[in-house]
């Protein structure tokens, strides 16, 4: 090698070095975030917050944020392979509904497995209720820490009802006719899609949670019955799927291009935003972040034009549990990669996130109802309410390996009707061999 | 793959010829033959395996896959569901009317009209049509299908604000003819191909043929049917087959519609990453993966025999 040329690698070599201070450990961290984009408040959050004050703390350890901005089942399958071969982030955000496939597919390890002693005798845990915890649990064993739960209701637009003749203030559905009945008069005012009940693949689970389950706890049904089994034929089933078909594809009370194109929950928020669709169900989440301030999503002069309804069961009385109104909760929450090579530091980290103080400053970022009881609630009137009249009304999802898959044929079978490809019988003649092909005949029910 | 096979007598008989000693040959061979079956031979046969078991990336089965044997063919070829929407049967007829539809009708007949029509326009405008359609052909596959989401969409699309400003009613193409939507893009995007290699097989043919028919006071027409199309018959097997083979397998239209709505654009690529990447079916995807090999493996044979009956006389 000539001297030029060996001076030229030795800079090179230096160069690299310098540019890499030298850490003695650094940690990934994936989040669905991104600052300006869908969830910019966790992202700046962790960027601004836990990330600079976890580092002072640690000066050997170097967190890098990633900022994931595809949609939630993207995420889902780019950990589903990264997991499964070593790679990926150390901390990701994950939702809880996951956990049971991922633990049963080896592709989570326990925090008691992966971590040990620091996870057990961390104080958080005194502050964090096993309900909360059970989010992101399955059969006993903790995988991740929750930040929060959320809870579902019928989001509407009263500046639209009240156009509509409608008296927005007062205006409680109490049946589905009612809400049926209301969009008939917001259509009638001019308003495009009046009523959003969230079907179709494209929209991943979110179909499952904020359209489908809630209709069909309305019914008094569940997905599953008391026993755990899969109900694969039942009225509530085919009641709901009219529902659909009515909105949908009979009477055009909803934007049905919402539902099937792949952007569609985006075009849905924007639906409600610029006034063209004027009852939503969604989560909390839409409400927090959505169509916060700043936010894409964001709807103009919010307080008075936004307000929230409880959803109504298909009549007073008939809905799960014999209650006149529904409601379904999640939660998501943040899992360690079990291929990390510094589990201690991840947990170090994670750890310090769930903390009270960081917790607390994330309420500055977006108030919401944190996982911790010694974060208090911020003063915001939406939060109580919501969590004081619905969390006694709400239920969860299965705790079970196999729910994703079925939630992935109820997307399949909400799109066949809202498409107007198949009827509701043919939709729910083709969900149950779907269903038996995941499960097996004898974890379904038939009730009709 | 295919010259290769029909070198290798000429390569045999000049052994002689040879820079290394065989063994030395071998050596230095070995190393690019661990990797292709490293790479090649073993995923080969581990797809064909797995295949046979019901192996999913999620749940229990990801852990403890048992073998199922045919189930997962069964499944597939299940006559109760197999014409169903979002069923294997109904991608693979979505399939055939693509591949009949965009590479047989739309990429060869265009490529060959286009380059028929090329033959006799100023060498300017030849050039200038080359590039146009040549850049549809080479341009990275998902700048394309962005650029195409962007050009068709109902409410800021392209495509519709010319059609509005000329005074017609816009359309929802994505939605209302995701089929045909596909169809044309796979055509645009294929054309150039055919084209090229019509026009190279036109350009072979002595320009004294067409002379002598001009002579005899043939139409464009008549030269095209008499003289032109027999000459290149050769050009237009390979062209098909090639075409068709890789429109079978082509992934791209998944940009624009993510197979859906609903299904209706599930080509079986398309249909083949969705059971395996997105439902996390590996078994059952490797079960699909395996019968797209046997159907490229056919179109093959028959490219092969064909291209073997051509070259056989000139040898």
């Amino acid at each position: 090698m000539s001297n030029r040329l060996r001076s030229l690698a030795l800079g090179l070599v230096g160069a690299t070095a310098l540019a890499t201070p030298a850490f003695a450990v650094d940690l990934d961290i994936t989040c669905r975030c991104v600052i300006g984009g869908v969830n910019s408040a966790t992202a700046e959050w962790l960027e601004e917050s836990v990330i600079p004050a976890f580092e002072a703390a640690n000066p050997d350890i170097s967190v890098t944020l990633n900022q994931f901005g595809g949609e939630d089942a993207q995420l889902t399958q780019q950990l589903a392979l990264d997991f499964s071969t070593g790679a990926g982030p150390d901390i990701t955000g994950f939702d809880g509904f996951l956990i049971p496939s991922f633990a049963e597919g080896g592709l989570l390890k326990s925090l008691d497995e992966l971590v040990g002693d620091d996870y057990a005798n961390w104080e958080g845990w005194e502050h964090i209720s096993p309900g909360i915890r059970s989010i992101l649990s399955y059969e006993g064993e903790t995988y991740g820490v929750g930040l929060g739960t959320d809870v579902r209701m019928l989001f509407v637009r009263t500046d639209l009802l009240d156009q509509a003749g409608i008296d927005a203030a007062s205006w409680q559905p109490s049946s589905w006719d009612d809400v049926l009945d209301a969009a008939r008069k917001l259509k009638e005012s001019g308003v495009e899609a009046p009523f959003q009940l969230n079907a179709g693949v494209a929209m991943g689970e979110a179909t499952t949670m904020q359209g489908y389950w809630m209709a069909l706890l309305g019914t008094g049904e569940g997905v599953t019955d008391a026993e755990g089994k899969y109900i694969v034929e039942s009225k509530g089933i085919l009641d709901t799927l009219d529902l659909y078909k009515t909105v949908y594809v009979d009477e055009g009370l909803g934007d049905q291009r919402a539902q099937l194109l792949a952007d569609g929950r985006n075009r849905s928020f924007a639906n409600f935003r610029d006034g063209k669709t004027a009852m939503l169900v969604e989560g909390d989440w839409f409400y927090r972040a959505v169509t916060s301030p700043g936010a894409e999503f964001e709807v103009a002069d919010r307080d008075n034009v936004m307000d929230w309804k409880k959803m109504p069961a298909q009549e007073p009385g008939a809905g799960w549990n014999g209650q006149d109104f529904v409601s379904v909760s999640g939660g998501t929450g943040y899992v360690i990669n079990p291929n990390t090579d510094s589990p201690q530091e991840a947990w170090q980290f994670l750890a310090f996130m769930m903390s009270q103080e960081q917790m607390t400053a994330f309420q500055d970022y977006q108030p919401g109802i944190r996982s911790r009881s010694d974060v208090p609630i911020p003063d915001s009137p939406f939060l109580t309410e919501t969590s004081q009249a619905l969390l006694p009304l709400t239920t969860a999802r299965p705790n079970d390996a196999n729910y994703n898959s079925v939630s992935q044929e109820i997307q399949r079978m909400t799109e066949a009707v809202v498409s107007g490809e198949l009827s509701p019988e043919e939709a729910m003649a083709q969900y149950k061999s779907a269903v038996i092909a995941i499960v097996g005949e004898e974890n379904t029910v038939s009730l009709l | 793959m295919t010259t290769e096979t029909i070198q290798t007598s000429p390569r045999r008989k000049g052994r002689n010829f040879a820079l290394l000693s065989s063994r030395a040959g071998a050596a230095f061979l070995t190393p690019a033959g661990i990797l292709v079956s490293l790479f090649v031979i073993v995923p080969f046969f581990w797809v064909i395996f797995v295949s046979f078991t019901n192996r999913t990336l999620l749940g229990r089965t990801a852990l403890n896959p048992e073998f199922v044997g045919l189930a997962n063919y069964l499944a597939l070829f299940d006559p109760a569901t197999f014409f169903q929407r979002g069923q294997f049967g109904f991608s693979l007829i979505l399939t055939t009317q693509f591949v009949l539809a965009s590479a047989l009708i739309g990429q060869a007949l265009l490529g060959l009209l286009l380059a028929w029509l090329i033959q006799t326009v100023p060498p300017t405008v030849k050039r200038i049509t080359e590039t146009f359609v040549i850049a549809a052909w080479i341009l990275p596959e998902v700048v394309i299908g962005f650029a195409w989401f962007a050009f068709l969409d109902r409410d800021a699309g392209t495509l519709n604000m010319i059609l509005t400003s000329i005074g017609f009613p816009p359309g929802d193409y994505l939605l209302d003819s995701p089929f045909w939507v596909i169809v044309v893009f796979n055509t645009w995007r294929g054309a150039a191909f055919s084209m090229m290699l019509f026009n190279s097989a036109f350009s072979s043919i002595p320009p004294s043929y067409f002379q002598a028919a001009d002579v005899a006071g043939a139409s464009s027409w008549q030269k095209f049917r008499d003289i032109g199309l027999p000459l290149i018959r050769g050009h237009i097997v390979t062209d098909l087959i090639l075409i068709t083979m890789w429109t079978f397998n082509t992934f791209t239209p998944f940009l624009l519609t993510n197979g859906g709505p609903s299904y209706r654009t599930e080509l079986v690529s398309i249909y083949n990453y969705r059971v395996a990447f997105q439902d996390f079916q590996f078994g059952k995807g490797a079960a699909v993966g395996v019968i797209m090999m046997l159907i490229n493996l056919a179109f093959a044979l028959v490219y092969l025999s064909i291209g073997r009956k051509k070259k056989a006389p000139k040898t």
